[in-house]
């Protein structure tokens, strides 16, 4: 049976804008520069109630009132503001007609991370009879998602579908004026995902793979919400290991998770934006707030990522440990390769007694780049009995490049248990010798090494994405020896 | 196979090899002996690639081609293989991993599409039963935490893995109990055939209970100064180094 693509695409398209709001808003842009009407825009265009423009306006004032933190480790030049478009409607990629007028670097990028031909054209917005397959298994997912309960849909069509629940939670893990960029991001958030698991539930699959053939354009202020309710079960995976060459230059989201009693919330996230050229040109800011609560006893709420790419990362995924006996983890690998400079690490806030945290960070860099962790350990008065355990361990690939690390360590009880253990090391040429001459290239050997030296947090991510990063840490250090 | 003329090599301005010539054929066993830090480490070395070194003069050919203007690694899918005499940790590299990508590099070179990997698991099942090696050694990470005994098997098993035309094998023995050296033993002799060849680096004897050499050559100072049959490694046990430093005088 023949249809022809044109028609499909419009089916899809249309399927992607049925819940009517997206219909009445054209190729329409903010002008540019973020004032109070800016603000009032993007509420407006995105048809929501008074509340969610009160949330925004308050938030507007008050990121008027903060500055720019300046405590990173991070060097930029001042970003401007004022010369930033924050809102533009969902813009219709320009469409190709084939893989020919793609950039030939993304197709090797493409091929060296074995992603299908299909999907490659879909990533990089040709137009594809394929799409029917992915559409197909769009809609079974979403049947079995709806079946159990299960709402999971973009932030904006949950403001509209489920009001209650996003006003219930939004914004009770991180405040409005939890952050400079936290503020901003409250005040013009674009899009993102919104998860809700009722009580009981174990979300049947990964939404990974959901994400995979649903890879929405959400912005560059995006906003998640993912709830757990009590003794439900979530794996969400954000992002997608396909390099992203995302033209907006200043990123940041916030992503909240709420963990009720006996939840668990396992959020993975690859995160591979465009990190500027080899002189350290263009990439994109990523200033992500994400922070989950494990609100009722014996939750659990897990990160893990893996950052490969954007010019500038600032992002300490965090955990507030609420209830007793809950449970925080953080598993992280950060590649820094050329001129990229990443401030990453996580916040474990110990509230509620017995709670337990883990923190395994694996820093690489290579080139000119620097590479810090930062994280903060806090186990307050009421904490009895906690633990963490943190362990920073960093790889320096060449002697032009900088590793940090910045722990913080408060304890106000005299029960918990706080360990440190941190690394610096190098990839010695005694191993690269010993890979070559078994027949290693040099590029295949440090691949190897890196991808053994990151491997206890490479084993937390989904399946099929854990074979993917594994290729992108590879060709993310492609050239950055010898 | 291999041909060494005239080799001289230093490193930081210090003369180690002082004029080695060699020649290994095919289906040869040669044993080096010498004292400690005499070159023969360096030469080892000098044969696999490693850059640390200067080559001042000499010539070293390898099947008839150049082997000091090839990279590591084509040396080694040339088929020149060395057994370390302390083999790195590679933490976090399970030994599979690490040895399907050696295979498939290796492949790669000579043209050839990567192997299957119910194919490659199978090979490593019949290498292991072939040298009896019990040890659950595929999902350990590369020589981490290893003992010296396990390292210096897990040496023979790549190289019964990668199947070399010359292997070059120093101070495989070193710090060996008797059964690990019987395993070492065992699978060279279990992995010799008409068309390869081993260097086998030792400074005992002993090794050579149990690999018999068809050339033995005593390296001292950086040259080679005598070379005989396996007789000559009994006369050194016996009489000791200091026997070859007086005759020289």
């Amino acid at each position: 049976m023949e249809k022809d693509p044109n028609n499909i695409l419009e089916e899809v398209t249309q399927g992607d804008y049925k819940y009517g709001f997206y219909t009445d808003i054209e190729m329409d842009t903010a002008p540019v520069g973020l004032t109070e009407d800016t603000v009032r825009f993007i509420s407006a265009k995105k048809n929501e109630p008074e509340w969610l423009l009160q949330y925004r306006l308050d938030a507007y004032h008050k990121w008027l009132e903060m500055t720019e933190p300046t405590w990173a480790h991070l060097l930029h030049p001042p970003i401007s503001y004022q010369d930033i478009i924050f809102y533009a409607a969902p813009k219709k990629k320009k469409e190709l007609s084939s893989l020919d007028e793609v950039d030939p670097e993304l197709i090797a990028t493409f091929n060296k991370l074995g992603i299908s031909l299909e999907e490659q054209k879909k990533l990089s917005g040709v137009a594809v009879d394929a799409v029917i397959d992915s559409v197909s298994v769009k809609t079974t997912f979403s049947e079995t998602l709806e079946k159990q309960g299960i709402i999971f849909c973009s932030f904006s069509e949950a403001v509209q579908k489920v009001p209650d629940l996003v006003k219930q939670y939004l914004g009770t893990v991180v405040p409005s004026d939890d952050n400079y960029f936290a503020a901003l991001n409250s005040a013009v958030f674009s899009d993102g995902s919104f998860c809700y698991i009722p009580k009981g539930v174990r979300c049947p699959i990964e939404l990974s793979t959901y994400f995979r053939i649903n890879a929405a354009n959400t912005g560059q202020f995006e906003r998640t919400l993912i709830i757990g309710d009590e003794n439900s079960y979530v794996s969400y995976m954000e992002g997608c290991t396909a390099p992203m060459r995302d033209e907006n230059q200043l990123h940041a989201a916030i992503v909240e998770i709420v963990a009720l009693k006996e939840a668990e919330v396992k959020y993975s996230t690859v995160q591979n934006w465009y990190p500027g050229n080899k002189k350290g040109e263009g990439g994109i800011y990523n200033f992500v707030t994400k922070r989950g609560i494990c609100k009722g006893n014996n939750s659990k709420i897990s990160w893990t990522q893996v950052e490969t790419g954007s010019a500038i990362t600032w992002k300490y995924p965090s955990v507030v440990l609420m209830g007793d006996n809950s449970v925080g983890e953080f598993y992280s690998v950060a590649v820094t390769n050329n001129y990229q400079q990443a401030d990453t690490g996580s916040k474990m806030i110990h509230l509620g007694r017995n709670t337990k945290s883990t923190i395994i960070s694996k820093g690489i860099s290579a080139g000119f780049s620097n590479n810090s962790y930062r994280g903060l350990v806090k186990m307050t008065k009421r904490a009895e009995n906690s633990r963490n355990f943190s362990q920073c361990d960093s790889l320096l690939l060449g002697d032009k490049c900088g590793a940090h690390t910045f722990p913080y360590i408060k304890t106000e009880n005299k029960t918990s248990i706080v360990e440190h253990e941190a690394t610096t090391s190098k990839i010695s040429d005694d191993q690269l010798f010993y890979c070559n001459q078994r027949g290693i290239s040099t590029e295949s050997a440090i691949g190897l090494i890196v991808n053994g030296y990151a491997r206890e947090v490479l084993k937390q991510l989904p399946m099929e994405f854990a074979v993917e990063a594994q290729k992108l840490l590879s060709i993310s250090l492609e050239g950055s020896v010898g | 196979m291999l041909s060494i003329k005239n080799l001289h090599v230093s490193i930081n301005g210090k003369e180690i090899l002082r004029g080695i010539n060699l020649e290994v054929k095919p289906g040869e066993v040669h044993a080096i002996m010498g004292p400690n830090g005499t070159g023969k480490s360096t030469l080892a070395s000098v044969i696999a690639g490693r850059d640390i070194y200067t080559i001042d003069e000499g010539d070293v050919l390898f099947k008839g081609k150049n082997l000091l203007e090839m990279p590591i690694e084509d040396r080694a899918s040339e088929g020149i293989f060395l057994g370390f005499q302390y083999p790195v940790e590679i933490p976090g590299v399970s030994i599979t991993n690490f040895m399907r990508t050696a295979v498939n590099e290796q492949r790669k070179y000579h043209g050839l599409d990567p192997i299957p990997a119910n194919e490659f698991l199978a090979k490593m099942e019949e290498k292991k039963q072939m040298l009896e090696i019990t040890a659950k050694l595929a999902n350990r990470s590369v020589n981490e935490g290893f003992s010296g005994g396990e390292k210096k098997k897990n040496e023979i098993f790549q190289m019964a893995m990668l199947e070399p035309s010359l292997a070059i094998l120093d101070e495989t023995d070193s710090g060996l109990d008797i059964d690990a050296l019987k395993i070492v033993a065992n699978g060279v002799n279990k992995l010799r055939r008409p068309d390869n060849a081993f260097v086998v680096i030792t400074h005992y004897q002993r090794l050579l209970d149990y690999i018999v050499p068809d050339i033995v050559h005593v390296l001292f100072d950086g040259r080679i100064v005598r070379s005989g049959g396996k007789e000559l490694a009994f006369e050194l046990e016996e009489k000791g180094y200091e026997w070859i430093k007086a005759s020289l005088v």
